[in-house]
C-alpha cells in the first residue's frame, strides 16, 4: 500500500522548478479558487466546523486513522494519545459549536509537540533513555498557549536526542522514516514533527531550532518551517540544549499555518527573563488570498542572496531550485542582489563548540537522583556515572566531552572565547546584511533528505549539512524555510527547501512574503505520494 | 581604626557554647618550645563567607523559603532543576534550600591569627545585620566561613601551601581552628616535613579540637564557567547605586566612631555596638533626652546580665526603652531611689508596664518630706535607747544601724541623703 516508487502528484516543470501560476497577472479576468483558507488547513478546520460541514470528533478520527495506517512505517510518533482522549476534547468542541460558544483560535486543530518540550497529560523524554517514561508536573509555555487556544495535542514527536543530530536517528527509541522515500531521513532534529506534518498526521508541530532543528527537517519533507526570532518564544518547558540558541519553532502544510501556530504561542513570559516584551503583530493579517494579490506583490522587497550558501559542497540540484526561488521572487516585484557574509563559514565551528559548552552544562543536572532512570552504584558517584553511561546516546555524549574540553581552564580562550568572539562578528555581519536587504536568501540544506544510515558513522558530514541553519540561530534571527521544488531520487522526487533570513522580530515580513511565494508558486504544497495515497481513500 | 570586639563576642556566643577545652597542638612540656618557633612564622589567612540573603522567596523562583520547613514542601519544578521536573521524591534530600539566594564574600589574604580573623567575621556578621540582609545565623548556616590557611617563614616572600578549613560553626571555632592549623603547619615545618602540606579541604572537629583531613585538592578545581545564558545581565543605572548608597544605615564603624565621639569608652562603645537591636535600644534611650553614661551603664549592666540569665534578645524583654528614660529620669529627679529602680526595672523586663505606673500601684515614690523623715528617725531614736546611749558614748559606729533601722521604718522609701542628714542632726544633738 505505501510504496516509495509512487509518482508525487505534483507539476513538475523538467528542471525541476515550481511553475509560477500565470493566471496571477490576470485574475480578475479568470480567478482561479485558490485562497488562503484552502491553502490554510488551520482556516479550513475553523471554517468547516464553524459552517457544521463537519464536526471536531470527525475531523480527529480521521487524523487518527492516518496515523494508526502510516504512523508504523512512518514511526514520527515516541507517544501518540489514546483514542478516547483526543476524541473526547473533540466532543467537547463540538458541544461549545453547539451551544454557539467562543471558539479558540485552533480548536479542533491537532497539533503534535517534539518530545522536548514538557507536556503534563504525556511522557517528555527528549528522546533520551535519561528520561524515559518521565512525565513533567507542568505543561511548557508554548502547550499551555496551544491548549488554551481549543488546539488538541495529539502526540509527542520523534527527536534525536536532546535535539542533537540532524537526522532523527539519535533517538533513544526510534527511527523516523521520510515520507517521500520511507528509505530516507526526514531531516532532524525535529524530523517527527516535519515528518508527521508532511504525512498530514497532524495538522501543524512545534519543533526546537538550535541550529537548523526546524528547518533542515522542513527542507527533507517539504513543509513549512518557521524559526522564530530568539525570544519570540518562552523557552520555559523546553528541555534545556544550548540556552543560547534554542527556540521553539513551527511546522505546517502551508506559510499561513506555520504563521497562526506562532502567532498563538508568542509572547512575554515571565518565567523565561529572555522572553521578549516586544508586541507580537498578528501575522495572520498578512494571509490574503491569491486573487486578492497585485501583479507584483512583493516590488521594491530588497532581497540578498547570500553568496557564501551557494558554493562548494551544495548539492548543484539544490542550487538551481533555489535560483529558481530567487528568480520567481524577481518575478513578484523584488529587487535581488547578490551579499556577501564572509564570515559564514566560521557559524559551523563556533556553533559546535558554543552548543556543545552550553549542553555540558545543561545536561549536568541529569544525575539519576531527582528524576530520569537511576543506575545504583556502589556509592554516589558510581550511581551518578552509571545513570549517565547508560542513560545518554553516544552523540549526546562526545558533545558533553566537547563541551567540557571547551570551557575547561587552559582551553576556554582558545574555543569558547573565540567561538563568542565569531558569534559577535557573524551577528554583526548579518545586520549589516539586513540594513541593506528586507530578507536574505540561502539554501536551507546543502542536500535533500540522505538515505538512513548513510552519516551515521560520521558525524563531521552530518554537521556539516547545518551550515546553512547554525549562523541565524548564532545571529538569533527569525527565518522561514519553504518548499521550492523537487529533484529525482532515484524511484521519487524528493523536496528542496530555501531559508528566508528576516531581522530580529521582522517575521511579519518572512511570512508575508513566504505567503505570497508559496501561492503563487503550483505544486509548493504537494504532499508525499503515500499521503496522496491516504487522502484519496 | 579595626577594634578588637572578640572579648565581647566570646561574652555572646558563650550563651550557646560549652566550655573549650585549650588547644592541644602539642604537649605541655612542648607547649613553650613550640611558641618559640611560632614566633619565626607567620600565617597567612583568607576568608570566604557565604551569606544567605533574607528574602522572603528563592533566588530564582517565587517559592518562599522558611528555615527548619517539613523535607521539600517549598519545591517548584524552577528549583528542581529542570525545564519541567518534580522528581519522584527522594526523602533524604531537602530541596528546600534549592535556590535560595546566596552571596559569596571572599577576603584579600589579609589576616594573620585565628582572632584577627574571627574578628574579620564577627565584623562581616554586623555588617549584615546591620543592613537588615541576613540573619547572620551561623547555626542555620545563614552564614558560613570557610578559612584558607597557609604558612611562611618570616621575611618569605612567596605563600606557602594553603589549606582549606571548613565547618566552622562559631567565631570562637573558627578562632581556635585557625591557632590549632597554624600550629599544625608550623609543627611540619619547623621538623623538616614540609611536603606533609598539602592543598586540601580539612574539616574543624569541634568534640577533639583539631582539623582533620576531609579530601585532598589536587590542583585548581575547575568549575568550567561560562556566562549564563538563561539570565539576561543585570544593568544598574548610576542613580540606582547612589540611591542605595545614600539609603544605608548607620553601619557599625560609623556607629562606634559616633559613640566614642559622644564620650564613651571603649569598652561600652564595643559591647553597644556588638548587636544592631541593643544599639538602637541604646540610640533610642539617648535620643529621648537619658543621660549618656547612665543609659550604658543600665543597659550594659542589670539589663545585659538579665538579657543573658534569661537567655533573651533585647527586643525579647517586655523593657521598652522609653520605660528606661522614665526610669533613669525618675531616679535622678529623685522620685524613687536606685534601689527601687532596680527593683522596678526587673519588673519591667519580665512583665512589662510603666515606671509612672509601677511607682504609683506599688506606692513606691521616694520620702524627701523633712519633717516626715525627722518623724521616723525620732521614732527609731526613741524604740532604741540602749543603742543611743552606746552611741552617744563613743560608739560612731552605730551610725549605719540607725540609718537602716530607719530606712526599714520607710519601707525602702526614704531618701537617703536626707535621712542620713536629718539622723545626723539629730544624734550629735545634746538633749
Amino acid at each position: 500500500m505505501l510504496s516509495s516508487a509512487h509518482a508525487p502528484r505534483l507539476v513538475r516543470s523538467p528542471s525541476h522548478r515550481l511553475r509560477p501560476i500565470n493566471s496571477l497577472h490576470t485574475a480578475q479576468s479568470s480567478p482561479l479558487p485558490t485562497t488562503a483558507t484552502e491553502s490554510s488547513q488551520i482556516l479550513t478546520i475553523r471554517k468547516s466546523l464553524l459552517t457544521k460541514q463537519t464536526t471536531a470528533v470527525d475531523l480527529a478520527q480521521s487524523f487518527l486513522d492516518r496515523i494508526r495506517r502510516t504512523e508504523p512505517h512512518l514511526k514520527s510518533f515516541l507517544y501518540v494519545s489514546p483514542d478516547d482522549a483526543i476524541l473526547k476534547q473533540a466532543d467537547e468542541l463540538d458541544n461549545k459549536i453547539k451551544n454557539n460558544e467562543q471558539l479558540g483560535p485552533l480548536a479542533g486543530v491537532l497539533v503534535g509537540i517534539k518530545d522536548n518540550i514538557c507536556t503534563s497529560d504525556m511522557p517528555s523524554t527528549a528522546g533520551s533513555r535519561i528520561l524515559e517514561n518521565y512525565r513533567p508536573p507542568f505543561d511548557a509555555t508554548a502547550v499551555r498557549k496551544l491548549k488554551d487556544s481549543g488546539a488538541i495535542v495529539v502526540g509527542k514527536t520523534n527527536l534525536d536526542e536532546f535535539g542533537m543530530g540532524s537526522t532523527t536517528e539519535g533517538s533513544a527509541y526510534q527511527v523516523t522514516a521520510n515520507p517521500w522515500d520511507l528509505s530516507r531521513v526526514p531531516g532532524g532534529s525535529s524530523g517527527g514533527s516535519a515528518a508527521a506534518v508532511s504525512a498530514r498526521q497532524c495538522v501543524v508541530s512545534l519543533g526546537s531550532d538550535t541550529g537548523g532543528s526546524v528547518r533542515q527537517p522542513a527542507a527533507f519533507c517539504g513543509v513549512v518551517g518557521l524559526k522564530p526570532t530568539y525570544g519570540r518564544v518562552s523557552r520555559y518547558g523546553l528541555v534545556a540544549y544550548a540556552s543560547s540558541l534554542d527556540v521553539i519553532g513551527c511546522f505546517g502544510s502551508s506559510v499561513a499555518d506555520a504563521g497562526i501556530l506562532l502567532h498563538t504561542i508568542s509572547g512575554y513570559d515571565k518565567f523565561d527573563s529572555t522572553s521578549s516584551k516586544r508586541e507580537v503583530p498578528d501575522f495572520t493579517s498578512q494571509f490574503a488570498g491569491k486573487d486578492y494579490l497585485e501583479s507584483k506583490p512583493l516590488k521594491g522587497l530588497r532581497v540578498g542572496v547570500i553568496r557564501e550558501t551557494f558554493g562548494d559542497g551544495v548539492d548543484p540540484e539544490v542550487i538551481s531550485s533555489v535560483r529558481g526561488a530567487v528568480t520567481h521572487l524577481e518575478e513578484l516585484g523584488c529587487f535581488v542582489s547578490e551579499v556577501s557574509l564572509p564570515s559564514f563559514s566560521l557559524g559551523l565551528p563556533a556553533y559546535y563548540v558554543l552548543a556543545s559548552s552550553e549542553s555540558s552544562s545543561n545536561l549536568s543536572r541529569y544525575d539519576g537522583i531527582r528524576y530520569g532512570n537511576q543506575v545504583l552504584g556502589d556509592e554516589l558517584n558510581s550511581l551518578y556515572s552509571h545513570s549517565r553511561a547508560q542513560g545518554f546516546g553516544s552523540e549526546v555524549k562526545m558533545r558533553i566531552l566537547m563541551g567540557t574540553y571547551a570551557l575547561s581552564a587552559g582551553y576556554y580562550d582558545a574555543f569558547y572565547k573565540r567561538a563568542q568572539q565569531v558569534r559577535t562578528i557573524i551577528r554583526d555581519s548579518f545586520r549589516a546584511a539586513l540594513e541593506k536587504n528586507d530578507i536574505l536568501i540561502s539554501p536551507a540544506s546543502p542536500s535533500v533528505a540522505y538515505k538512513i544510515g548513510e552519516k551515521k558513522d560520521d558525524p563531521l558530514a552530518m554537521y556539516a549539512g547545518d551550515k546553512m541553519t547554525v549562523n541565524v540561530n548564532l545571529a538569533g534571527l527569525p527565518a522561514l524555510v519553504l518548499p521550492c521544488g523537487f529533484v529525482e531520487g532515484g524511484s521519487t522526487v524528493l523536496p528542496v527547501g530555501f531559508q528566508m533570513i528576516g531581522a530580529a522580530f521582522d517575521e511579519e515580513r518572512l511570512l508575508k512574503v513566504g505567503h505570497i511565494f508559496e501561492q503563487t508558486l503550483q505544486g509548493s504544497s504537494a504532499v508525499p505520494p503515500l499521503v496522496a495515497e491516504e487522502l484519496t481513500r | 581604626m579595626l577594634y578588637s570586639t572578640m572579648k565581647s563576642i566570646r561574652a555572646q556566643t558563650a550563651i550557646q557554647e560549652k566550655p573549650q577545652p585549650q588547644l592541644k597542638v602539642s604537649t605541655q612540656t612542648q607547649s613553650k618550645k613550640h611558641d618559640e618557633i611560632l614566633k619565626n612564622y607567620e600565617a597567612i589567612i583568607g576568608i570566604e563567607t557565604h551569606v544567605q540573603l533574607s528574602t522572603l522567596t528563592k533566588a530564582f523562583c517565587s517559592c518562599p523559603y522558611n528555615y527548619g520547613a517539613q523535607p521539600n514542601t517549598s519545591i517548584c519544578p524552577v528549583c528542581m532543576g529542570l525545564p519541567g521536573a518534580l522528581p519522584v521524591l527522594n526523602t533524604k534530600v531537602d530541596l528546600n534550600r534549592a535556590g535560595v539566594p546566596l552571596l559569596e564574600i571572599v577576603s584579600e589574604p589579609d589576616m594573620r591569627t585565628g582572632i584577627e580573623a574571627a574578628e574579620y567575621a564577627a565584623e562581616l556578621q554586623r555588617l549584615v545585620r546591620y543592613l537588615g540582609v541576613s540573619n547572620g545565623n551561623m547555626q542555620e548556616g545563614s552564614l558560613r566561613c570557610d578559612v584558607n590557611i597557609s604558612i611562611r617563614p618570616i621575611g618569605q616572600l612567596e605563600f606557602g601551601t594553603k589549606v582549606e578549613i571548613k565547618n566552622l560553626n562559631s567565631f570562637s571555632s573558627m578562632s581556635r581552628a585557625i591557632d590549632f592549623e597554624i600550629s599544625r603547619q608550623v609543627l611540619l615545618y619547623s621538623q623538616g616535613q614540609a611536603d606533609q602540606i598539602v592543598q586540601e579541604t580539612r574539616l574543624w572537629e569541634e568534640g577533639a579540637q583539631k582539623t582533620v583531613t576531609m579530601r585532598k585538592k589536587e590542583g585548581l578545581a575547575d568549575y568550567r564557567y561560562f556566562p549564563e545564558p538563561d539570565l539576561p545581565g543585570v544593568t544598574l543605572t548610576e542613580e540606582y547605586v547612589d540611591g542605595v548608597h545614600n539609603s544605608l544605615p548607620e553601619l557599625p564603624e560609623m556607629k562606634r566612631r559616633r559613640y566614642e565621639r559622644m564620650g564613651l569608652n571603649m569598652q561600652d562603645v564595643l559591647f553597644l555596638t556588638n548587636d544592631i537591636n541593643v544599639a538602637e535600644f541604646f540610640d533610642a534611650t539617648i535620643a529621648e533626652g537619658a543621660d549618656l553614661k547612665l543609659a550604658a551603664n543600665w543597659i550594659m549592666g542589670d539589663i545585659a546580665a538579665y538579657m543573658k540569665n534569661e537567655k533573651l534578645s533585647i527586643s525579647e524583654i517586655k523593657l521598652n526603652s522609653h520605660e528606661l528614660v522614665e526610669l533613669i529620669s525618675s531616679i535622678k529627679g529623685g522620685t524613687i531611689s536606685g534601689k527601687i529602680g532596680k527593683e522596678i526595672l526587673f519588673e519591667l523586663m519580665a512583665k512589662g508596664g510603666t515606671v509612672k505606673g509601677l511607682i504609683k500601684e506599688k506606692n513606691l515614690v521616694q520620702i524627701a518630706d523633712p519633717v516626715e523623715i525627722e518623724k521616723m528617725v525620732d521614732k527609731v531614736l526613741a524604740d532604741n535607747p540602749k543603742q543611743l546611749e552606746q552611741y552617744r558614748g563613743g560608739k560612731t559606729k552605730l551610725q549605719g544601724y540607725f540609718a537602716g533601722q530607719v530606712m526599714k521604718e520607710s519601707k525602702g522609701k526614704a531618701n537617703p541623703a536626707l535621712l542620713n542628714k536629718i539622723l545626723m542632726e539629730k544624734l550629735s544633738a545634746k538633749s
